[in-house]
């Protein structure tokens, strides 16, 4: 495979009139890689996808994908798409919309009859694959186009919000074909604002808010990385307490209480280890989680209010 | 298969499975029945009159025809609006369009797609309803207005031309602007059309002037015009002032600019649904 990331894009914007939309999207995206793309409603999301899809034509700024510019046309047999409201025409049965966006893509009629009933099987539609789309629900809709946008195997693949209108089951369906993507080395654009969904899929989170992706960051590195701890012990000595910088920094005493911050959540066990060896009774120790949904909110603003 | 032919096909399978292909045969074939049937019981009378006042007999018969392909004329229009006026906006407005859109597909193959699809079913159409009436009326009478053939290619051009303009109305308008857009200029080319007629007979340069800048803005009307002139026993074509006949000269230059006027409405439309934003 070329070494070119899946995405790549400098200075993307959108303007509708005098509403900018999405005001400069600059982001990598590797090969492979699963990539959260967060932001409260109206943020920009939907606009960023649609752009890299050359549904709506950017305003500046450049892109590409699997290393071909975004307004190229061959390059999207590779690509899959899950609209955020997916829909089709209704006169068709879910297996008729596959076929014929098989043949879309240029895909054989073999190939698409192997992979039509897998598709069908796996978002567990298989059922109800000689229906017609008019009778089926919100979720069922849902799920045909989860489908649809895997049907080429592709190598990058854009989910705006695919776990709107789906019930619990269906919603692991999604984590569960995210996780089957990444084994396959396909990479993922995710747009949500479900941040429990992203936390538990993503490799990488961009934050978006008013257009503008104010933060991009591994998870990893926003979960278990810098972590305040409070530890409530006694019999603390002064030379104990001096020695618990070698795992973190701002180390402050205070009555039964210590806190610090350690750069990673490795080291608490062994600060642990050094509290009771030196003597102290050590009642707890508690790291700060932040979660997603903390840095959510500082980074985007906790308002509530669509801008 | 091309991308083009397999958006053609969808278009098909659309009017197929939503009953519109049924609905219009069916009743295209009872409109052709009453025809028949009206003809049939007059037959007698026809050929009787063709012995005694063939003159006045033939001109009754051909105002006959020319009234069966007036309605099928009318039906034609209104068909190709039906079928077409929602195509593009529709799937914008419904999302739908986002599925296809982001297929290895060019927006101009998506449109030149629906064109093929409607042009098919158009050209289907006005072969069933206008080879029905000259066919049954040959038949029962023995009688074929002149010219049948360029008239009917006329009659087809006028369905183009409206589809052409409901589909460039799609790529901008919703749905129902659309409709309303269409028949609207339809409804200004058929007034202007009777403007020319009548400015003509009245020797009103003016007047026929109002009728020809509408013509120029929306040719259809004029292509009625001229396939009715055309397929009108010539003694008619003086006189003969009916949305059924026409005294307006067909001209090859009028036919020259509804191509170019096609052409051009067509490759609108291309160029605005390819910088539209989805
Ligand atoms: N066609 C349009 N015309 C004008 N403004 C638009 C248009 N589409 C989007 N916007 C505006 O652009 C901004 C971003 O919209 P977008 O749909 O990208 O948000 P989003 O992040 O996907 O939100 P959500 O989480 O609700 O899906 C919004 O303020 C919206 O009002
Ligand atoms: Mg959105």
């Amino acid at each position: 495979m070329s070494a070119s990331p899946a995405i790549e894009t400098s200075g993307l914007r959108k303007e509708y009139g005098a509403k900018v939309a999405v005001a400069d999207l600059s982001l990598t995206v590797q090969r492979g890689e699963i990539f959260g793309f967060l932001g409260p409603n109206g943020a920009g999301k939907t606009t960023a996808v649609k752009m890299l899809l050359g549904l709506i034509a950017p305003t500046a700024g450049a892109g590409r994908i699997l290393g071909r510019p975004l307004s190229d046309i061959e390059v999207r047999r590779r690509i899959g798409f899950l609209p955020e409201h997916f829909r089709f025409y209704d006169w068709l049965t879910a297996r008729e919309l596959l076929r014929y966006h098989g043949k879309l893509l240029g895909m054989t009629d073999a190939a698409c009859e192997k992979q039509i009933p897998e598709l069908l099987e796996m978002v567990g539609l298989i059922h109800h694959a000689d229906q017609r789309l008019k009778t089926f629900s919100k979720g069922m809709l849902q799920r045909v186009g989860l489908a649809q946008a895997l049907l080429n195997d592709p190598e990058l693949v854009f989910l705006d919000e695919p776990t709107s209108g789906l019930d619990p089951i269906g919603r692991r369906m999604v984590r569960d074909v995210i996780r089957h993507l990444r084994d396959k080395g396909c990479a993922v654009f995710l747009n949500s604002h479900l941040l429990g969904e992203v936390e538990i899929t993503c490799d990488r989170v961009a934050f978006i808010s008013e257009g503008v992706v104010v933060r991009t960051a591994s998870l990893r590195q926003l979960i278990a990385g810098e972590t305040t701890v409070h530890i409530r012990a006694a019999g603390v000595t002064p030379e104990t307490l001096e020695g618990l910088k070698q795992w973190g920094r701002e180390v402050r005493a205070d009555g039964t209480y210590i806190h610090m911050v350690v750069d990673e959540e490795e080291s608490l066990p062994a600060i642990a280890n050094w509290i009771v060896a030196n003597g102290a009774r050590l009642y707890a120790l508690t790291p700060e989680r932040v979660s997603l949904e903390d840095l959510f909110m500082e980074v985007v603003g906790d308002t509530g209010e669509v801008k | 298969m091309s991308r083009i032919a397999l958006i053609a096909q969808l278009t098909f399978h659309e009017a197929r499975r939503r009953k519109i292909m049924w609905a219009a045969v069916l009743l295209g074939l009872a409109f052709l029945a009453i025809y028949a049937l009206g003809l049939y019981f007059l037959r007698g009378e026809i050929i009787t009159g063709m012995d005694q006042y063939p003159q006045g007999t033939l001109t009754a018969v051909n105002m006959l025809v020319m009234m069966a392909l007036y309605a099928v004329n009318f039906l034609i229009i209104v068909m190709t609006v039906l079928t077409s006026v929602d195509t593009i906006a529709g799937e914008v407005a419904s999302g739908a369009i986002h599925a296809i859109a982001t297929k290895p597909i060019r927006r101009a193959e998506i449109l030149l797609g629906k064109w093929l699809g409607f042009a098919v079913m158009l050209v289907l159409y006005a072969t069933l309803m206008i080879g029905g009436v000259v066919l049954i009326t040959r038949a029962l009478t023995g009688y074929t207005p002149p010219n049948v053939l360029r008239g009917s290619l006329l009659m087809v051009l006028e369905g183009f031309i409206v589809l052409h303009l409901s589909l460039l109305g799609g790529t901008f308008l919703s749905t129902l602007a659309n409709g309303v857009f269409v028949l609207g200029l339809f409804g200004v080319a058929f007034i202007g059309g009777w403007m020319e007629e009548f400015g003509s007979l009245m020797y009103n340069e003016t007047v026929v002037n109002i009728g020809i800048l509408s013509s120029l803005i929306m040719p259809s009307e004029a292509m009625w015009r001229w396939a009715a002139y055309l397929m009108q026993p010539p003694l008619l074509r003086t006189f003969n002032v009916s949305p059924f006949g026409s005294n307006a000269q067909p001209s090859l230059a009028m036919v020259a600019y509804t191509f170019a006027y096609l052409v051009a409405a067509l490759a609108i439309a291309i160029r605005n649904f390819s910088r539209k934003d989805l």
